[in-house]
């Protein structure tokens, strides 16, 4: 399995002028997007969305059809809003890559385990739902060799990545709070993204 | 008045999102809107997405706004009731500039309203503080401006109940 950190640091070294849609354990204030970023500005974070990330960064991919979008999604997130996989693959934007960090739990919410877990093949998902492509990576080592491929394949690209639990047992109101909101994602990208 | 003067055309719909330069209409078909669907996808200044639930088209609207795009969504009301952590989140929180076509489902100004959807929907937005337009003929098209108006000064999502279903 890979390290969510680990994930989250390969993809930002091949970010380029990319959007960062992240949610969840992928945007972990302590081992997520925040600590490994080299484009803060370019970070969408959206936990608390309710599986949306996904709907919001097609929303961007069609809006930005020369720009990279990619959705650092989790299983929980987007077991709430599975229609989205058809929706977005019906539209079919080139620039979209939707990884999916299959940690098989709520990590937030303490580690209950998401329906399905160890059960659904998220791969084969991506795959019926009409994605032009779909990988899946169980361990670091061939996600670093094939990342460069999987980014020069033509999207929407979907990539289930099987990510090692990191559980949240720290109250809400005492876990550290993110430097950059969804608020201010809001308000800065517009201007960001209209810039080039 | 004569008949054809309180028909809601959708052609009054469209020529409305496009003097107003929408570029998407996001979308879950319904009964009240089913003959604008032919219009729209014939109408090349606007990109139809189609989604598999209503609380997917504010999250696509948001992802476009922040874009550089103008989208609508034109959804049922039903569809309101299924949205409300999308409408709060990715539209009243963010402060999205939104314009919500919303059928009207069970709207009469005739005898009693029996529908739930029609005698829910209006508490719902004021419970959320949303300001709404009602359209029910062509005369009425221009409130779409109007709610953009609004949307655009006050940076939060605005409704338009379509009060009748489309005169063919």
């Amino acid at each position: 399995m890979i390290n969510n950190t680990d994930a989250v640091k390969l993809l930002d070294g091949k970010r380029g002028d990319s959007v960062f849609v992240a949610t969840m354990n992928a945007n972990n204030v302590q081992f997520g997007l925040p600590t490994v970023t080299t484009n803060e500005d370019m970070d969408f974070p959206l936990s608390g969305a309710m599986g949306k990330a996904s709907s919001v960064a097609l929303g961007l991919a069609l809006a930005q059809p020369q720009r990279k979008i990619m959705v650092l999604d989790g299983d929980g997130s987007l077991l709430m809003n599975l229609g989205t996989i058809v929706t977005l693959a019906n539209k079919s934007p080139s620039n979209l890559y939707h990884f999916l960090f299959d940690n098989g739990v709520y990590a937030v919410t303490g580690g209950q385990p998401v329906p399905g877990s160890g059960r659904t093949d998220w791969e084969l998902m991506g795959k019926a739902a009409g994605y032009a492509a779909t990988f899946s990576f169980d361990d670091l080592e061939d996600l670093t060799t094939r990342i460069d491929e999987v980014l020069a394949t033509k999207g929407p690209v979907f990539i289930r990545l099987a990510i090692v639990p990191q559980i949240e047992n720290t109250a809400v109101q005492f876990r550290p709070q993110a430097s950059r909101s969804v608020l201010t994602a809001f308000k800065e990208l517009p201007q960001k993204l209209a810039n080039g | 008045m004569t008949t054809q003067d309180v028909v809601l055309h959708p052609q009054a719909i469209i020529d409305e999102l496009k003097k107003n330069n929408f570029t998407h209409v996001v979308w879950l078909p319904d009964s009240e809107t089913n003959f604008m669907y032919q219009l729209l996808t014939s109408e090349p200044s606007l990109d139809l997405v189609p989604v598999c639930r209503e609380g997917e088209t504010m999250a696509i609207a948001a992802g476009l706004w922040v874009g550089g795009k103008k989208p609508v969504v034109l959804i049922q009301n039903t569809g309101i009731f299924e949205s409300g952590d999308s409408i709060r989140g990715l539209g009243l929180d963010v402060n999205q500039p939104l314009v919500m076509l919303v059928g009207y489902r069970g709207w009469s100004r005739h005898g009693i309203t029996t529908d739930s959807a029609a005698r829910f929907i209006e508490h719902i937005l004021h419970a959320w503080g949303m300001t709404y337009y009602l359209i029910e003929t062509d005369e009425d098209a221009g409130r779409i401006t109007t709610a953009l108006e609004e949307a655009e000064r006050t940076q939060k999502p605005v409704a338009v109940l379509v009060g009748t279903e489309f005169g063919a």
